[in-house]
């Protein structure tokens, strides 16, 4: 096709453009349909694929990014701040990860450090107290596995807020956007609605990870990312999520704007929804959505 | 040869075995001496040389702390399901019933009520002998219903955690348990009813990164392993070596994480305590 472009313009190469053009959406678009959990793992890890900011760019205007946990740092893994939604104020958090060398090491991959957790925290809380949904983006490997993150409690940051969001007076859309890897993804996870990109997964543990420990063998990530069901059809069928979100064909990276807007059309359905709710309401109906997650037998002894 | 073999099987891997094996002695992790292992059962498990403490199996974990070691047991029959039919090496399924088996238990917890130096209190404790103490359905599902409980009685909840984290098996819905015991501990927390945290060794991944990091007050046993990854994918990460100590009780205690360490065989007392003085 870019061969093709190079010719000068005739009828016949408009036409023979548009042929491969609709050729190419087409095997695409089938490509796409039947991707493995292994291949949607790649994908939720795209490099293109948008990510919190290129959200909040689209989605929202006038954002302002708070920086900082008030206690240690700031971590750019995390991003945190308001903006209006619409014409609607609304607080961010996210991971963010990088697109070039520079920027992924900067950003540690979207691996974040305590500090990440406790600025999201802090941001969220300030969300409840000037009465502001809370829009969450999910797209982590999982929290940073280092020294000084242990040091500094990173299981504590988490932990805290697993028990805060649990109580947060306000709304809360969670939307996985690319990786939901493991308990740093759930860090700024629980949420009234969660959602999910099409071609994003949301795992206990990555599929090497998994691998590595079940078969010595990490090479075998293939299997743990079936074995586990980590897609987003998956984790709906497992009640752990309220919607996928459909992509672009070939990916959102293909089409972040489409992308983009999907999510935004979503999200804005279940904000007007959630805002209507009195507080009690919206908190007993986010502590019953985790209440039910699981499967176990005993049903018989009830609550 | 000769040399190989030498050691009895209860020598060479006491601490993963809920029993301390068939042999007569074992070697201390500790200090490396020879302890006879009825003593060493006498003393709690605790070595009489260099106070190392080894695993303490849960229904002796039980009898420790309630008063005249008399217990009520709760939720017993509630057991995983399989919800990914999942399968590594073995059926998932065929696993739990090798550990029901072994350890006579359901899953990888045994949750009680009872009486701590006179205070009502439910206490749950998390079997590492039953697949590595790791959370699924099963565990998450007692853990919150022992939240509930101590919440409708007004009382107040002690969980003793020895786990290697969130269960692969049943994949994302072992994640899901994080959440879900996190938000049954904060509704009895927003009740002004206590909950302590004991942690034992090991204590690592989703569990530390939830109900263990909790606690209202937190408690650790001597020298226990407690971190969010553990010490090999760090040393992957950050290719070097740990320092010596790292991620035992006594850091955490120095990196404010942590209030006190406290010895097996003073628990029962210090949780009495600390429980009288958050309630009634």
């Amino acid at each position: 096709m870019t061969e093709l472009e190079g010719y000068p313009d005739s009828p016949a190469k408009s036409r023979d453009l548009a042929r491969f053009q609709e050729k190419l959406l087409k095997v695409s678009k089938e490509i796409y349909k039947g991707l493995t959990p292994w291949q949607k793992t790649l994908v939720a890890r795209h490099p293109a694929r948008p990510f919190c900011l290129d959200y909040v760019r689209v989605l929202l205007h006038d954002f302002v990014e708070w920086r900082g946990d008030r206690a240690f740092a700031d971590d750019p893994s995390i991003v945190a701040g308001f903006g209006f939604f619409g014409d609607r104020p609304v607080a961010v958090v996210g991971h963010q990860k990088g697109r070039d060398t520079k920027e992924k090491i900067r950003r540690n991959f979207g691996m974040p450090r305590p500090e990440g957790y406790r600025k999201a925290l802090r941001v969220m809380k300030l969300a409840e107290k000037f009465r502001r949904p809370v829009l969450s983006f999910i797209d982590t490997p999982g929290a940073y596995p280092g020294l000084d993150s242990e040091e500094r409690g990173v299981s504590e940051a988490i932990a805290r807020n697993l028990y805060e969001m649990s109580r947060l007076a306000v709304p809360i859309v969670a939307t996985v956007t690319g990786e939901g890897g493991s308990g740093g993804a759930l860090g700024i996870g629980i949420a009234d609605v969660v959602l999910m990109l099409e071609h994003s997964v949301y795992s206990v543990i990555s599929p090497e990870g998994c691998a590595a420990i079940l078969w010595k063998d990490q090479s075998r990530a293939k299997e743990a990312a079936e074995a586990m069901k980590v897609t987003a059809a998956d984790c709906k069928a497992l009640g752990v999520i309220d919607s996928v979100i459909p992509e672009p064909p070939g990916g959102a990276h293909a089409d972040p704007f489409v992308a983009i807007e999907a999510v935004g059309r979503e999200i804005a359905a279940h904000l007007g929804r959630l805002s209507a709710l009195p507080v009690e309401k919206l908190l007993d109906g986010r502590y019953e959505k985790f209440r039910r997650m699981g499967v176990w037998d005993g049903a018989a002894a009830a609550r | 040869m000769w040399f190989r073999n030498k050691t009895p099987r209860a020598i060479r891997n006491p601490k993963t075995s809920a029993s301390l094996g068939e042999g007569l002695f074992l070697k201390c992790e500790g200090c490396r001496e020879t302890l006879y292992v009825k003593e060493l059962e006498r003393n709690l498990r605790v070595c009489p040389k260099c106070e190392f403490h080894f695993r303490l199996p849960a229904d002796d974990r039980l009898r420790l702390l309630f008063d005249g070691e008399k217990y009520q047991t709760l939720f017993g029959d509630i057991r995983s399901g399989d919800p990914l039919k999942f399968r590594d090496t073995k059926k998932y399924r065929d696993r739990l019933k090798e550990y029901e088996v072994r350890t006579g238990r359901p899953d990888a917890v045994v949750a009680a009520r009872g009486t701590v130096e006179g205070t009502p209190a439910v206490v749950t404790v998390l079997d590492y002998a039953f697949m590595g103490g790791s959370m699924g359905s099963a565990v998450g599902e007692v853990l919150t219903r022992s939240a509930e409980l101590a919440l409708a009685e007004r009382i107040p909840l002690v969980i003793v955690t020895a786990s290697g984290g969130a269960r692969m098996q049943e994949g994302i819905l072992s994640l899901m348990q994080m959440g879900k015991v996190s938000a049954a501990i904060a509704r009895l927390g927003k009740q002004g009813l206590p909950y302590v945290a004991i942690l034992t060794d090991p204590t690592t991944g989703g569990v530390t990164a939830s109900f263990a990091m909790q606690g209202d007050v937190t408690l650790a046993e001597p020298k226990a392993l407690v971190g969010f990854a553990g010490p090999r994918v760090i040393e992957q990460t950050i290719r070097q070596t740990l320092p010596e100590g790292f991620q035992r009780s006594e850091f955490l205690v120095d990196h404010g994480f942590v209030d006190l360490v406290v010895q097996r065989s003073e628990m029962k007392k210090t949780l009495g305590t600390i429980l009288k003085l958050l309630h009634p």
